[in-house]
């Protein structure tokens, strides 16, 4: 797979062209923190620059004000030669600016073309030939006609590139692009960036996998915590010199030792087939998943194929009727119909994905976040706040997990997305749990952060709890499952022990490769 | 008059003003803004109209004057939700509360005065038709323009870039700014819009229909609007529906004792607020259809200084 | 729109600027009260005697602040509760017409009752009715997800139809010669008066109280917190378990409750019968001193203070200068919106979008 990736590199980025787009001290702060300070980049016509740095490096914030979304409080930026003051994305684009987000820009209820057509000046109907075109011409075939709704969010990507390519710019920003496609989509979306860098366009990269920058790009720029730390030449770096330009640090890597899961099964969904509430959800179909005391089982697919759903239906927030109780178990008892105060007083305790408004209350302070699902440790009597109970818990967490806040009293709002996670990991560890469900427990987290999490995750696995990770990020459930199930249509892949996990039998599961095997099975069975 | 005819016309008329106020309404909340105000807006536009009918005798002035009267009161609302991020349902109670007393305050003076009503325009021809005739197609010019005013607007949501903007506006207001639309500057648009038409209902309800004013007169009539746009599942061709509907039971009254059915006269005048709680008991039951129809971001604070 | 200004969210709370907003609200309303004034033809001095001063100049105006004040501060302690969890009960005028057709019955019936039991028993009685109207609202919301602002609403308008019949019929005096007005109530069915003269009664004592007993359930019991919790982010309550459908029953109740008890204290206070007008948008400004309050259970003593003045003052600007009445409302509605407004401050931060001057535009 890799030698595919690595393909023809036109020179473009050596040319000695003027170049296309200039930074110069371009600074931008939020809040409490500096997300841009003094950043400085040029690239050249032609050219695939990598913006290159991990989770809260500040490489979205610097996109987004490229494009006009977000003004920089201060610096210049220049395009083609000449000073320009970015008012909003529209201007961009008249200069010929386009970018494809990371979470997409397309309205959900319009079909692909009204999509498109409201960032040209054409009506729908006169697009969709040159839609159709257009995806023909760069490998990108999509439906015109078609409601957002019900795309892939492979499908979602491509509408996404084309109403850019439309408007046939000069530089294309992409942010994170391969993170929501399957291994086997990566490769074409490679060629379609190749062959718009061959036809002169410039394209703007931003990642945070190495191998992928080292396969597509001609230089990279370093971002570590709001500041440029290096520019480099992709061609003379290694994944090891990348990653230390980009932590700055040495890489923690989790030790582990095998998992000695228990026998009776902790946590159980038979046969499981749900229509979702919500009328762009993804309907759940035969799930069959069975958790063992001691053992991470990792669910892996693109988001968007009913991890959502089925977090909802493990945790409680979506009840099952009465009569489909014994759909899901805990420790062998029903409980499909119960809410999640009553599944965690069995012993479920879950980190959803949304940490804020989910998982924590933003506006709340951390004692009054404890209290959230830590208050039937004691935390109430006679109906009243202990309050001084709640702060010792809180305390607690903080220390165990390292937690960086201005102490218990601090609003959750005003912790660093990866400090607000170990604090609701910790949270729910606290709860001593016999089941965890972990859903993408390190989004959005910074690595040594995000190293904590996974190191909490197999530790409390080695203590006999029963584990579920549902993650769209492979190389963390590699990192931390003992076996691996994949997500795809709402339909889960047989499990893949840890020793036969490899990316592309996952890639293909993920592709919906197991639902063909099934098909074959059940015809060998006939 | 035959009475049918009578039913007939005082459906029309009472169905008029709630089809073009909540044709208002439903611009604003596609554009993602909910505004509670419309009681408000409805007297403040009822008392202006009156108020012109009675110094300069022009009906077409009237409704003029009160339309702008409501589009400026709902900029005041449009302001404090969409630049200072106020809450919707808050402030469109507090400007509610403003055009209500606004509308007692400056109308006082011309209480328990009459106007001469709005001209009639018979249709040539349909009005011959017995009992339909004299009942639908001899009325003032609005009743027929309201309509072909929601005709329109169906057709500008289904085929125009404009209500594909406000559509995409409404579902989700950081994509369109991503895309490169100006968020607040088409909300603000729409919420001025609907105010617009919400003042053109009331004072079309004071120098067309009752041709009086009183304070309160307005009765809940904004509020039966804002049920409407609900009842309708944000879809133009159901408001046009459910206003001749709600029209029929605002005049319930006069439908009953017509059927000479004794029931005490309060009971009578509750009708159209029972009927209006009965039909969001119904339209509400399957929430799964109103998540699919009502915009996205209805109701939702969306910061455009950012 | 390209604002000169940049909005952020704020990271913490900032302890000053809640206080200056319903300050800065109530100067605003000062100001545009003299000038609404000034457009009536009552020069800008008068206006601001007759509106603000005259209302606390003389110790029966006081107590008249105080009388007013009683519903409006029981009134919106309780819509305050609900609407901190995000639960639009926009009906509190219903809910006390109810409480008072509720409190009314017993006295009426038993006209000629000396039982000390009296009063307690249509307390309960009210509170009972006003809490049953505001049930039928949360009943449709939580099975038929019907929005209860709408309901709510509805159900003030039904509620004064209901009471327009009782009162001309079935619970009219018969010996009033037809008054649409119910019979007088004995001693025992009404509220002890503070001192003598003036119509402020012991009410107020009980809405303080109440108010102490608001502020101890939402600060320190855990079903406040719970109701908080939905209001403010009503994933992390379906997440916790909170259950949604309690909270809505709870916040409706609990408004519902507090509107019908001040709807008994009405009829048992001022009034002293049951009339076809029991509340002079009493349910409707409580929404605005619960607002102006900040949601706060102290904010609101000092906002229903505020109120129960521009009520006063309303009054005696009606019967010294023939100022209409609907003055009231519009004050009101200028204090709810300029808080609204100047709450941008207090939710987030605003600071100017700094002129990048080494900047050209192309």
């Amino acid at each position: 797979m890799k030698t595919e990736l690595i393909g023809s590199k036109s020179g473009a980025g050596a040319s000695c062209a003027p170049p296309l787009l200039e930074l110069a001290g371009v600074t931008k702060s939020f809040a409490t923190t500096v997300a841009n300070d003094d950043i400085s980049l040029s690239i050249a016509p032609g050219e695939i620059h990598a913006i290159l740095g991990e989770n809260g490096a500040g490489k979205s914030t610097l996109m987004k004000m490229i494009y006009g979304v977000l003004a920089p409080d201060s610096g210049r930026i220049r395009w083609q030669g000449e000073d320009v003051l970015m008012r909003n994305p529209a201007q961009a684009r008249s200069l010929g600016i386009g970018m494809v987000f990371q979470h997409f820009s397309l309205f959900e209820t319009l079909t692909v073309a009204e999509n498109i057509s409201l960032s040209t000046s054409q009506s729908a109907a006169k697009l969709s030939p040159r839609i159709a075109e257009i995806g023909n011409r760069f490998g990108l075939p999509v439906d015109p006609s078609a409601m957002v709704h019900s795309l892939s969010v492979g499908q979602r990507q491509r509408a996404e590139i084309i109403r850019c390519l439309l408007q046939q710019p000069k530089l294309i920003i992409m942010d994170e692009p391969t993170s929501v496609l399957p291994p086997s989509g990566i490769p074409p979306l490679f060629d379609t960036i190749r062959k718009l860098a061959e036809d002169g366009c410039a394209v703007l990269f931003i990642s945070h996998k190495l191998e992928e920058i080292r396969a597509l790009c001609h230089r990279a720029t370093i971002m570590r915590a709001g500041k440029v730390v290096a520019a480099v030449d992709v061609a003379t770096q290694t994944n090891r010199s990348l990653a230390e330009l980009m932590i700055g640090r040495e890489i923690p890597q989790p030790s582990r030792t095998p998992a000695k899961p228990g026998k009776r099964p902790a946590l159980e969904i038979r046969a499981l087939t749900h229509e979702p509430e919500d009328p762009f959800g993804t309907r759940l179909e035969g799930i069959d998943l069975v958790l063992h005391p001691g053992e991470i089982v990792g669910i892996a697919g693109v988001s968007g194929n009913g991890q959502k759903e089925l977090a909802a239906i493990l945790s409680g927030e979506t009840s099952l009727s009465r009569a489909e109780r014994d759909r899901v178990r805990i420790n062998g008892e029903s409980c499909g119909d119960l809410g999640p105060g009553q599944r965690r007083k069995l012993g479920l305790s879950f980190v959803p994905e949304e940490r804020n408004g989910r998982g924590a209350v933003p506006e709340m302070t951390l004692v009054q976040n404890a209290l959230l699902t830590a208050h039937p440790l004691g935390m109430v009597q006679k109906g009243l706040i202990a309050r001084r109970d709640a702060r010792a818990f809180t305390e607690h967490c903080i220390s165990a997990m390292n937690v960086r806040c201005s102490g218990a009293a601090a609003e959750a709002r005003s912790l660093s997305g990866g400090n607000l996670q170990k604090f609701i990991v910790g949270r729910e560890i606290r709860l001593q749990p016999k089941i965890l469900i972990a859903s993408q427990p390190t989004w959005g987290v910074d690595i040594g952060a995000a190293a904590a999490i996974r190191q909490e995750l197999i530790r409390l696995r080695d203590s006999g709890v029963a584990i579920l990770v549902i993650s769209d990020e492979l190389e963390e459930l590699f990192e931390v499952a003992d076996r691996l199930q994949v997500l795809f249509r709402g339909r889960l892949s047989p499990s893949v022990d840890r020793a036969d996990a490899n990316s592309s039998l996952v890639g293909e599961y993920m592709t919906g490769g197991f639902l063909q095997q099934r098909i074959d099975s059940e015809a060998v069975a006939a | 008059m035959d009475w049918l005819a009578f039913l007939l016309s005082g459906t029309v008329l009472a169905a008029t003003p709630l089809l073009i106020a909540a044709l208002g309404e439903l611009i604003a909340e596609k554009s993602g803004v909910l505004n509670l105000s419309v009681e408000g807006m409805m007297a403040l536009g009822a008392a202006i109209g009156f108020i012109v009918v009675a110094e300069s005798g022009s009906h077409w002035l009237a409704i003029l004057a009160g339309g702008l009267a409501s589009a400026g009161l709902a900029a005041i609302f449009a302001f404090v939700v969409l630049v200072t991020l106020g809450n919707q349902v808050a402030t469109g109670i507090a400007v509610g509360i403003l055009g209500v007393g606004l509308a007692g305050l400056i109308g006082k003076p011309y209480e328990s005065m009459t106007v001469p009503p709005m001209a009639r325009v018979p249709l040539p021809l349909l009005s011959d038709i017995p009992i339909i005739g004299p009942g639908l197609f001899n009325q003032p010019l609005l009743v027929y323009l309201a309509p072909l005013l929601a005709a329109a607007l169906w057709w500008m949501f289904k085929h125009s870039k404009v209500g594909l903007v406000i559509r995409a506006v409404g579902e989700s207001p950081e994509s369109a700014h991503a895309v490169g639309y100006d968020v607040v500057g088409i909300r603000f648009l729409a919420v001025v819009t609907g105010g617009l038409f919400a003042g053109i209902a009331g004072a079309f309800i004071s120098v067309a229909s009752t041709t009086l004013w009183s304070d309160g007169m307005i009765a809940g009539r904004g509020w039966i609007v804002v049920a409407l746009v609900v009842f309708a599942m944000w879809r133009v061709e159901r408001v046009v529906i459910g206003a001749y509907l709600f029209g029929a039971a605002t005049i319930a009254e006069l439908l009953v004792q017509s059927a000479g059915i004794a029931a005490p006269s309060q009971l009578l005048t509750s009708i159209p607020y029972i009927a209006t709680i009965i039909a969001i008991a119904l339209l509400s039951m399957d929430g799964k259809r109103i998540r699919l129809n009502a915009p996205v971001s209805l109701g939702r604070v969306y910061n455009g200084a950012q | 729109m390209r604002m000169p200004w940049i909005i952020d969210a704020r990271t913490s709370n900032s302890r000053l600027v809640p206080i200056i907003a319903p300050l800065a609200a109530v100067i605003v309303t000062v100001v545009s009260g003299l000038v609404l004034m000034s457009f009536l033809g009552v020069e800008p001095g008068k206006a601001l005697y007759q509106l603000f001063i005259a209302p606390l100049s003389t110790a029966f105006n006081v107590s008249e602040v105080l009388l007013k004040a009683t519903p409006l501060l029981l009134i919106a302690q309780g819509l305050a509760i609900g609407f901190r969890a995000k639960i639009w009960n926009i009906g509190a005028e219903g809910q006390l017409i109810l409480g008072a057709i509720g409190g009314s019955l017993l006295p009426i019936w038993f006209n000629d009752s000396q039982n000390v039991l009296m009063l307690p028993a249509m307390i309960v009685v009210g509170t009972c009715c006003g809490m049953a109207w505001a049930a039928i609202a949360a009943a449709l919301r939580t099975r038929f997800n019907a929005n209860e602002i709408l309901v709510t609403l509805m159900l003030n308008s039904i509620a004064l139809q209901l009471l327009y019949y009782l009162v001309a019929g079935p619970l009219r005096d018969p010996f009033g010669f037809n008054f649409p007005q119910s019979a007088l109530f004995p001693d025992v069915a009404m509220l002890p008066t503070l001192f003598g003269g003036a119509r402020v009664n012991a009410g107020l004592f009980v809405a303080i109280g109440l108010s102490l007993v608001a502020w101890f359930f939402v600060e320190r019991s855990m079903v406040g917190y719970k109701l908080q919790v939905g209001g403010v982010a009503p994933h992390a309550a379906r997440y916790a378990g909170f259950s949604e459908k309690r909270a809505v029953w709870l916040s409706l109740l609990i408004g519902g409750a507090a509107a019908g008890m001040a709807g008994v204290f009405e009829v048992a206070g001022p009034l002293g019968q049951l009339q076809r007008v029991v509340s002079p948008g009493y349910g409707f400004a409580a929404i605005i001193v619960a607002f102006l309050g900040g949601l706060n259970a102290i904010g609101i003593l000092f906002a229903a203070f505020f109120m129960a003045v521009i009520y006063v003052g309303g009054d005696i600007a009606q019967a010294s200068a023939g100022v209409p009445y609907a003055v009231n409302s519009v004050l009101q509605g200028i204090l709810l919106i300029t808080y609204i407004a100047a709450r941008l401050f207090v939710d987030y931060r605003v600071r100017p979008r700094r002129a990048i001057s080494t900047m050209a535009v192309s």
